[in-house]
């Protein structure tokens, strides 16, 4: 593969040809631990990153950080050029950084359209006095209603269309929350393990599903725990441990690499690395 | 099994045992055990039409002459009113029953340059129990009051602040305890006082009983009053997974409804309960026995706590489980079971400070709901969950509700704590002790 | 015991003002607790600050008594902001315990001597509804409607106070089924959801505080204009709870649980006295004298908020699929 992603080697916090998000000095403690002690990371824009390390690594924490979600002790970065440190969730959001939850957040009580209309930005309707007149609002709501049937369709959440969120599988609403996620178009977005609990029956789709974002411009980061989708989707690959960066690079180099293994080892045992290896 | 629920309730009755113990000492050590004996013939509803019309009244003068609008607080077992003078000074009320009412002057309604001729009695007694009228004077004269200085205002705020705060703290203990363990914000804890002040009431006084076994008596059933309470409506929440702010409303229905079946039976009127202490001066402080005696238990108690909590395998269980339910229950921690202890010990506790606010101030069915907040006010302030905090934040905001006063109208004390409720829950949510919680 | 008298007492409920005042307290905290999820403990206080805006506004600013409405809901505003801005950002049981003091310190603030002058003090604020009737279209002279019989002055107020409660199911309706309303439920649901699909989930929490604390306002209006007073003592802690019991009753997320919530809960309040106060009366209940038995609706208000939020939540008309507490 020609390298259109790196300046000069693959090192823990190297300089990208195309960066989308660049942060330096990212620190968050809690307590007396550094959970987040991040020197310098960049990702690449157009493609589809994959954030690996072990549990209690500080990846969820870090797309917490960078997305507003938490306030870093110190730190600074920028997405699309912009510093957007300091700035709140919603706004980082509207910039078209776009995250999922590890934990899934679908509105449970809501049904899965309206769970999908809800991720359109920009609405008319959505302002107080505009909500009031309902032509001032109804063709916007007919085009997002569009494109959330065209995306649950390739979801294929068609059939769920006016069920309650909270009656959907554990997987299910993992692929609502992606899908809902993709009804603002972001140029980059953000998943917290897209995988866990997804019927294996849909990981592929799921996978082809992510590509396509690709595809379609949109940069990707993921956090994820199973190491077969990590090499089988993902263009560039970046290790944490112990809230830092270890190591970073392609990913047949980078799960070769003895600092990756060694993280793994050093905090786990045992599933980490069997899934690791299955991988391989 | 039965061996266990015995072990549990001697540890459980150790602690009230030595509370009691203490509290049995201090008070038979001040030789002043007789139950108040005037009240003894007060019945739960206690207007008697069969008596004629008894009258308190008398006249306000000055220099022979009397003052017109001059405003008189009598008081009285269920019984509460204002009467103005005339333009003859007279003044007069209709009050219910038989007993000795108290007389208060408002010394704000004095006109400029008058005084009371006698500056330190601004309350007599007007006694109706024997006779049908009873005359109160307030001779007046050129004002003589004495202005206290700042600093002796200061000393006496403080020292009332203190009282209230330990007063506070022995109450905030208890729904510290339940919220670390249940995480249920429980607002029907301040009935939990009105309980204990109103069992303190039924044992001291319509039962006559000595004052410490009326004590022993109210802690023992605020205790199983707690473990009922837990027994009979929070176990069985907790085991169908209501949700916790649904449990909150829960304890506010729970509060309504203990409230009323209170004041059902034991009627509306404010009682009092206080014994025939005798007056003490510490400086420029003016103190009774009682509320000297209570602090000291106030402190007693809240020792012993935190030694129950820092020094036996109960106590050590419960922060664990405070901290950690979860991470408690896998380590072997039976956690239904301290769940249980603290629930009784907490309505202990509770019953406890309700049997001493009843004490020094007064008991009602109100009387919980009334302080309710600033229960919440100290648990939130101190960080909600841990005991050291309840008391730190209990008494500061003793202080503040009674140093408010220094600058702040009487009728405003409360607001003031609220005021400052707000604002750390602003600057600092997780409280003065607290910890930063670990989000997301 | 009349049966009849009881039915008519009952069902007057239905369509007394105070019903009104009490079911547009209840839309407002539908529009915080049902829809957005707040939890406010502080209802009263909004009532509250509605009616003193409006009676200060007539006593002491000399407005007639319109522009007094206005300012009375302009001071609502204010009163949600000064609240809000602050607190909206705390956890949802902080943001209890804190609507819930704010509450009791204004009303301290109404009550204590020191303002005696603009607040009346203890004793309240009286005589500045007169205007209010004298916009009275209606003719004089009694009305006789089958079961009740009104005056003029009664069919002005029980128009204006349900011609509002009607508005405001309507205006509610017309929001929540719009996008605004769909923000407001997926923030009951999962702020953080909101927040990261790019919503101001901040200035939405306000403005439901803002709006659901100007039917409370209409609400507080209406109320002491039928009472013709306002007294600090009105606006206790369990002024709100009943509010809440009125909400959980029909139903927190729905638009006509309020209204019928509110119509059931005093019918029944009204009619249980009225029930126990005649079984007493022939002589079916000795242990209990009549101030007792209005006591006792106390604790079947208590009752009923318990039983409600543990057995039915979504109340009398809610999905349960649509409302949930979140813990």
């Amino acid at each position: 593969m020609p390298n259109d992603i790196v300046v000069g080697k693959a090192a823990p916090g190297c300089k990208k040809i195309d960066p989308i998000v660049v942060a330096s000095n990212v620190t968050r403690q809690f307590g007396g631990n550094l959970a987040v002690n991040v020197e310098h990371l960049e990702i690449p824009r157009g493609k589809i990153t994959a954030l690996i390390g072990p549990n209690g690594a500080g990846k969820t924490t870090l797309f917490n950080l960078l997305t507003g979600f938490d306030k870093p002790n110190t730190g600074e970065w920028t997405f699309e050029g912009k510093n957007i440190a300091g700035v709140s969730s919603y706004k980082v959001a509207r910039r078209g950084m776009i995250r999922t939850f590890q934990l899934t957040k679908s509105l449970n009580a809501m049904t899965v359209i309206e769970n999908m209309r809800l991720g359109a930005q920009k609405q008319r309707g959505e302002g107080f006095f505009s909500s009031l007149f309902s032509f001032l609002w109804k063709g916007e709501e007919a085009r997002i209603t569009e494109t959330a049937d065209d995306l649950l369709k390739r979801f294929k959440l068609d059939a769920k269309r006016e069920d309650y969120a909270g009656s959907l599988s554990g997987g299910q609403r993992k692929l609502l929350e992606m899908a809902r996620a993709l009804m603002s178009k972001p140029s980059l977005i953000m998943l917290d393990e897209p995988m866990a609990g997804v019927n294996p029956a849909l990981t592929q789709s799921l996978l082809e599903h992510i590509k396509g974002l690709k595809a379609g411009g949109t940069t990707v980061l993921f956090v994820e725990h199973d190491m077969h989708m990590v090499r089988h989707i993902s263009d560039w690959v970046i290790v944490m441990a112990e809230g830092k960066v270890v190591a970073e690079g392609e990913p047949n180099v980078v799960m070769k690499d003895q600092a990756v293994i060694d993280a793994y080892l050093g905090a786990h045992h045992d599933t980490d690395l069997g899934t690791m290896k299955k991988g391989k | 099994m039965n061996q266990l629920v015995a072990s549990r309730v001697t540890r459980v009755g150790l602690l009230f045992a030595a509370v009691a113990v203490f509290f049995s000492a201090l008070i038979s050590g001040t030789g002043a055990s007789a139950a108040p004996t005037s009240h003894t013939n007060i019945s739960f509803h206690n207007t008697d039409p069969s008596v004629s019309q008894l009258i308190v009244g008398g006249t306000v003068k000055n220099d022979g002459k009397g003052v017109a609008g001059i405003k008189l607080h009598v008081t009285g077992q269920g019984f509460d009113d204002i009467a103005t003078t005339d333009e003859n000074g007279k003044w007069q009320l209709v009050v219910p029953t038989k007993q000795k009412y108290k007389v208060e002057i408002d010394l704000t309604s004095l006109p400029k340059g008058v005084g009371l001729r006698d500056p330190n009695v601004t309350v007599r007694e007007a006694d109706v129990s024997v006779t049908d009228t009873a005359a109160v004077l307030f001779p007046l004269g050129k004002s003589t009051r004495v202005i206290q200085s700042f600093g002796d205002q200061l000393t006496i705020r403080l020292f009332a602040g203190l009282n209230l705060g330990l007063l506070l703290a022995v109450a905030a203990i208890g729904i510290s305890l339940i919220f670390g363990t249940t995480g249920l914000n429980n607002f029907a804890h301040g009935e939990m006082v009105s309980f204990g002040a109103l069992m303190g009431y039924t044992f001291a006084v319509i039962f006559n009983l000595p004052l410490v076994v009326a004590g022993l008596l109210t802690i023992l059933a605020s205790a199983i009053f707690g473990y009922f309470q837990d027994a009979a409506l929070w176990k069985p929440l907790r085991k169908r997974r209501v949700g916790l702010n649904q449990m909150m409303i829960v304890s506010i229905g729970l509060s309504i409804v203990i409230r009323y079946l209170l004041l059902i039976f034991f009627g509306g009127e404010t009682k009092v309960l206080s014994g025939t202490f005798e007056a003490v001066k510490l400086g420029p402080i003016d103190t009774t026995m009682s509320t000297i005696w209570s602090m000291g238990l106030a402190v007693f108690t809240l020792a012993g706590v935190a030694l129950f909590l820092t020094r036996t395998r109960i106590g050590k269980a419960t922060r664990a489980v405070s901290d950690n339910s979860a991470l408690a229950a896998a380590s072997g921690i039976d956690v239904e079971r301290i769940i249980r202890i603290v629930w009784v010990v907490a309505g202990g506790l509770t019953g406890l400070s309700g049997l001493l606010y009843g004490l020094q101030f007064q008991a009602s069915w109100l009387t919980g709901s009334q302080i309710l907040l600033l229960l919440f006010a100290a648990v939130t302030l101190g960080g909600l969950g841990t005991a050291l905090g309840a008391t730190v934040g209990a008494l500061i905001i003793g202080f503040v509700v009674e140093l408010s006063s220094l600058i702040l109208p009487v009728d405003l004390k409360y607001a003031a704590a609220l005021v400052i409720l707000i604002l750390v829950l602003l600057v600092r949510p997780q409280g003065v002790l607290g910890k930063k919680q670990r989000i997301g | 015991m009349d049966l009849l008298l009881t039915l008519n007492l009952s069902i007057s409920e239905l369509v007394s003002p105070l019903t009104a005042a009490y079911i547009l307290c209840a839309i407002g905290l539908s529009v915080h607790f049902g829809y957005t999820g707040l939890l406010n403990f502080g209802q009263a206080a909004f009532a509250a600050v509605g009616a003193y805006g409006m009676a200060i506004g007539v006593l002491t600013l000399k407005l007639p008594l319109l522009a007094a409405m206005g300012f009375a809901l302009l001071c609502v505003v204010v009163f949600a902001l000064i609240l809000g801005i602050p607190t909206l950002r705390l956890r949802a049981d902080y943001l209890a315990i804190v609507t819930i003091a704010s509450a009791e310190v204004f009303r301290y603030l109404m009550s204590t001597s020191g303002f005696s002058e603009v607040t009346g003090g203890s004793n309240g604020l009286s005589q500045f509804g007169y205007e209010f009737y004298t916009w009275n279209p209606v003719p004089k002279g009694q009305y006789n409607l089958g079961l009740f019989t009104w005056t003029e002055e009664e069919v002005w107020l029980r128009l204006v106070a349900f011609s509002l409660v009607a508005l405001s199911a309507v205006l509610v309706w017309l929001m929540m089924r719009s996008p605004w309303g769909r923000v407001m439920k997926g923030i009951r649901e999962d702020e953080d959801a909101v927040r990261s699909l790019g919503k101001n989930v901040f200035w939405y929490k306000l403005q439901s505080l803002i709006i659901g604390g100007l039917f409370a306002g209409l609400g507080g209006i209406i109320f002491v204009i039928a009472m013709s007073n306002v007294q600090p003592s009105t606006w206790v802690t369990t002024f709100t709870f009943m509010i809440w019991t009125v909400l959980l009753l029909g139903g927190a997320a729905t638009i006509l649980g309020p209204i019928a919530g509110g119509m059931l809960f005093f019918v029944l309040l009204t009619l249980t006295n009225e029930l126990l106060d005649g079984l007493r009366a022939i002589g079916w209940l000795p242990f209990l004298d009549q101030p007792q038995v209005a006591q006792i609706r106390f604790i079947l208000i208590g009752l009923a908020l318990m039983l409600l939020v543990v057995f039915r939540p979504q109340g009398i008309f809610g999905n349960k699929k649509e409302l949930r507490f979140n813990a």
